[in-house]
């Protein structure tokens, strides 16, 4: 591990996310989360679609490739598992990586490709200048749904977990500790790891989180988890989680109890079986299908943090130990063993 | 079929004859057996100077009613009053037909959709067409009656005795062939008695009963061959292998990002096999991911390709446009099939050519190259290797159907005869000063990649400054930029082969004003062609760009007639390429190889 500051990860690039974007955070917590991991910017790929977090890679002084719309994961994985000495991230936002990017996503996580995603959530298209996306909350007004969006949004961590994710973290734009630790854990995991980044879109979707981002209402309305630390959260750290299940239907849900309840929940982010995980991701996650807080009586909290965190056999090292295995055994290696082998004759 | 055609083409090609074959199958896996649909065929020419897999056979093997009307009305066979008439019967009139009678029952007559019992007289068979009715399943069954196999596996055998007897009227050596069949079943041990036993009565049985038909003598063409050593190959498995040796040669990682399609699977198959080479195929979640994985593979350093078909040509343009501005190396192989959207899978044709030299958005050039037989896949596709490491360009490889399914003889090459490789890299000085813009004096930019200290850049599909390698919207600099893009792979005009017109031979030049134009798979059939006809062939490999002479070969010949397995595509290009140029066009598009016979008629009465 190389000893390094975040500003050896700038780039000498202008950046030009608009003032009071979260992608500006995000940037910083990346240059801090690189320099606190401590590999060298020479063997560091950033890979990224199209969209305001896809330029990303432009400001930081690894090697980067801005690539089209969508694919950054399929570039990422050539790049990843041609290369696994690299540590390659991968930038991408919620329409970047849930509608066009969207198969590249659920199999670079099937496969668990060793990549570190970044993925932007501002339930809002921003630099084609504000349409819905996948993410944005059903009813909600745009330039390209006048009249209210009749679709159901996507919950990323919900399509992360349906697609067997070994690793997933969400965070906010304001929250920098949460988000710089977010970032190193998921480099440190082996496999793919989704960093849900919830972040502001200043122009288009001003407040889109403010349920958490406003910092009087955070405490009460989210939860950083902590692998082996009880959950408890609220201004007075007086509200705990546990779960309950329902007696007539037996489907188990979030409860929030008093702190000193025996029943407050200790966080297993490397429990293999992600039922507890699904139901911590989804907190507060109705409010994706609602346009305004107003009515939502729901007090449970939004869960931040590594919620998942679990060890599988990545695909880029499964690739290159058969390759290795095959090559251990094989009589032939070159062209000219190979085409020794071939039923041949002499004219 | 397909293992019976196979094992008779290897065996000829073994024996020192050239060979060209074609598989012709229907798109279904398991299409109904005995239905017309359902008639799976294999087509091989062998001899001295071959060059097709020949228009109409000499000898046909029908296993069944189905195949014997196919065979007989060809395109027609579904026209209910339909007879034997020579322009669309796959045989000529002096043909051997060979025919299992016992596939010829009244239920084997009606799934094929005959009104009469008699099959013959129905179809109007010529007498001069020397029928031997063979029953095939009795004779395959009776040698087999001691080996205690079950009737299923017996009647698999019955292709054997067929092979038997059609080794027998060619005049082929049975010990040769024993030893083909005991290398295919190697895997299979058990199997090979029982199928030599077969394929030996089938010999036997040929000589014993003396059948009253005349052996076929074939040329002996050993005297043709550059000295070496030869094998039979198909050409997806060529293809294959070409990106192998370059990938070695280069001192490159093989990287495949490929999704599977008709007919371009085996491309796929052969490099997952081929693990002891090194090289790492990724069978992606579609065509899109196929291409962008080989993308991200040559960003970071890699020999990156991808295989696919039109379809999937389409799904790919643009990451390729991405390539392009990007200018990463990236072979791209096309095995061309009958369009558009599905059209037909398992069918040939050329249709693919203005998508893989226009079709992408933006100012968008590539290098096109076009293998033309089945054995010189491997070196386009080692040459298209080449070019791209080169030239830092994408490079698409367009075969077809006919040469990736079809087999030809093949001299192996020893690695070290082939063309050196020189990737493009990086000097030294531009350690800490490294941009992607920055390019060497023939217009190639230099190439670093991730791992490598002090070349950290930032690589973009949007436009880049001519000078910093970022991102720029400056409207001269785009035009600079659009013209150094074009200008790149036009240079690569001056590192290849000038075209070469096939002169006419044997017969008196009796058309010297006349050149045939072809590209890719056409080659073979255009070469016959002219042969027939005593006039030129340029026959084109490098497409674009164009060889440096082809204006000063084609102004040369007074009647320029362009024929391919399209409405007129080359065509259209070469007038784009030369104004003025007059051309005419022979084109079908039937999803089938060209008919030597019908060009020749063509070119010389006009008609068909």
């Amino acid at each position: 591990m190389l000893s390094m500051e975040a500003s050896d990860f700038k780039s000498d690039q202008y950046v030009r996310f608009c003032p009071g974007c979260g992608d500006h955070a995000i940037c910083m917590a990346l240059q801090k989360a690189m320099a606190q991991i401590g590999i060298a910017p020479h063997n560091i790929a950033v890979i990224s679609g199209i969209g305001c977090s896809s330029r990303m890679p432009h400001y930081l002084s690894a090697y980067g490739f801005n690539t089209i719309h969508g694919r950054g994961g399929a570039v990422a994985t050539g790049v990843k598992t041609s290369h696994p000495e690299l540590t390659v991230w991968q930038m991408s936002g919620d329409g970047d990586c849930l509608a066009i990017g969207g198969n590249h996503f659920i199999h670079e996580i099937r496969r668990n490709v060793d990549l570190n995603v970044c993925m932007f959530n501002n339930r809002i298209y921003g630099l084609t200048k504000g349409q819905y996306s996948p993410t944005s909350a059903k009813g909600f007004v745009s330039k390209s749904s006048p009249f209210g969006t009749v679709e159901r949004p996507f919950i990323p961590a919900e399509l992360v977990l349906g697609a067997r994710g070994t690793f997933f973290a969400r965070t906010l734009d304001v929250d920098m500790p949460t988000t710089v630790d977010c970032l190193v854990a998921a480099k440190q995991h082996k496999g793919c790891s989704i960093v849900e980044c919830l972040v502001n879109c200043v122009i288009f979707n001003n407040g889109t989180h403010a349920w958490i981002a406003d910092r009087e209402q955070r405490a009460e309305h989210s939860i950083v988890l902590k692998h082996g630390e009880k959950m408890i959260f609220g201004k007075d750290k007086d509200k705990g989680l546990a779960v309950e299940i329902d007696p007539q239907t037996f489907v188990p849900r979030m409860i929030v109890v008093p702190a000193d309840d025996p029943r407050v929940l200790v966080h297993d982010a490397h429990q293999s079986d992600p039922t507890l995980h699904r139901l911590l991701a989804l907190m507060g996650q109705n409010r994706v299908e609602r346009v305004s807080d107003e009515g939502i009586t729901d007090e449970l909290p939004i869960a931040l943090g590594v919620i998942r965190d679990v060890e599988a056999e990545t695909y880029d090292e499964a690739v290159n130990k058969q390759i290795a295995e095959v090559r251990e055994k094989a009589k032939a290696k070159t062209f000219d063993e190979l085409t020794a082998t071939l039923e041949q004759w002499t004219m | 079929m397909q293992l019976t055609g196979n094992l008779f083409a290897q065996l000829g090609a073994e024996l020192g004859h050239e060979i060209s074959t074609l598989p012709d199958f229907p798109a279904e896996i398991r299409a109904p057996q005995g239905t017309l649909g359902g008639v799976s065929g294999f087509q091989v020419e062998l001899g001295a100077e071959v060059y097709t897999p020949g228009d109409k056979a000499d000898v046909i093997v029908a296993m069944n009613a189905a195949a014997l009307k196919v065979c007989t009305l060809g395109s027609h066979f579904n026209h209910p009053q339909a007879q034997f008439d020579e322009e669309y019967a796959l045989y000529h009139r002096n043909a051997i037909v060979i025919v299992d009678t016992d596939a010829l029952t009244d239920k084997d007559l009606e799934k094929a959709l005959y009104r009469t019992d008699n099959p013959f007289t129905e179809l109007g068979i010529p007498e001069s067409v020397q029928i031997v009715p063979v029953a095939l399943t009795t004779l395959t069954k009776e040698a087999l009656k001691e080996s205690g196999m079950d009737n299923k596996s017996m009647l698999k055998s019955r292709n054997m005795f067929a092979l038997g007897l059609v080794c027998w009227l060619f005049d082929q050596p049975m010990d040769k062939a024993i030893h083909l069949l005991e290398d295919k079943f190697k895997k299979k041990p058990a199997l090979v008695a029982p199928n030599t036993k077969v394929m030996v009565d089938g010999y036997n049985y040929g000589q014993n009963l003396a059948l009253s038909v005349n052996r076929i003598t074939l040329d002996n063409p050993e005297s043709q061959q550059q000295p070496g050593q030869y094998t039979s190959i198909a050409g997806n498995k060529a293809t294959a292998w070409g990106l192998i040796a370059a990938a070695e040669k280069a001192g490159k990682h093989l990287f495949l990002g490929s999704y599977p399609i008709t007919p371009a699977t085996d491309i796929l198959h052969e490099l997952a096999a081929r693990k002891d080479m090194n090289v790492m195929a990724v069978q992606a979640e579609d065509e899109i991911a196929g291409v962008c994985t080989a993308i991200g593979a040559a960003f970071a350093g890699d020999l990156a390709c991808t295989s696919t078909s039109g379809p999937g040509l389409s799904l790919k343009s643009e990451a390729i446009g991405l390539a392009v501005m990007a200018e990463l190396p990236l072979v791209v192989i096309d095995v061309q099939r009958g369009g558009p959207s599905t059209g037909l899978p398992t069918k040939t044709e050329q249709t693919d050519l203005m998508q893989a030299i226009y079709g992408r958005n933006g100012e968008c050039p590539a290098v096109v190259l076009a293998a033309s037989s089945s054995a010189n896949c491997f070196d386009f596709a080692y040459e298209a290797c080449k070019i791209a490491l080169e030239n830092m360009t994408p490079v698409i490889l367009l075969t077809d159907t006919y040469l990736a399914n079809g087999t030809a003889l093949w001299r192996i090459p020893k690695l070290a005869e082939l063309p050196e490789i020189k990737p493009q890299s990086v000097p030294e000085e531009l350690k800490g000063k490294y941009n992607p813009a920055l390019r060497d004096e023939r217009g190639v930019r230099y190439w670093a990649f991730p791992g490598m200290e002090g070349y950290q850049h930032r690589n973009i599909g949007l436009e880049r400054d001519a000078e910093r390698g970022t991102i720029s919207t400056n409207p001269e600099n785009h035009e600079q930029m659009v013209r150094a893009r074009q200008h790149k792979v036009a240079q690569v005009a001056e590192r290849i082969p000038e075209l070469k017109v096939i002169k006419a031979k044997g017969k008196a030049a009796a058309a010297k004003d006349v050149l045939l134009v072809g590209w890719g798979s056409t080659e073979g059939h255009l070469h016959a062609a002219a042969n027939e006809l005593g006039c030129d062939l340029a026959h084109f490999n490098y497409i674009h760009p164009l060889p440096k002479n082809t204006e000063q070969v084609l102004r040369q010949y007074k009647r320029i007639i362009v024929c391919e397995l399209n409405t007129g595509q080359f065509a259209g290009y070469l007038r784009s390429q030369i104004p003025g140029l007059s051309i005419e066009q022979y084109n079908e598009i039937q999803g089938q190889p060209f008919a030597v016979e019908r060009i020749v008629n063509y070119v010389k009465y006009g008609s068909k």
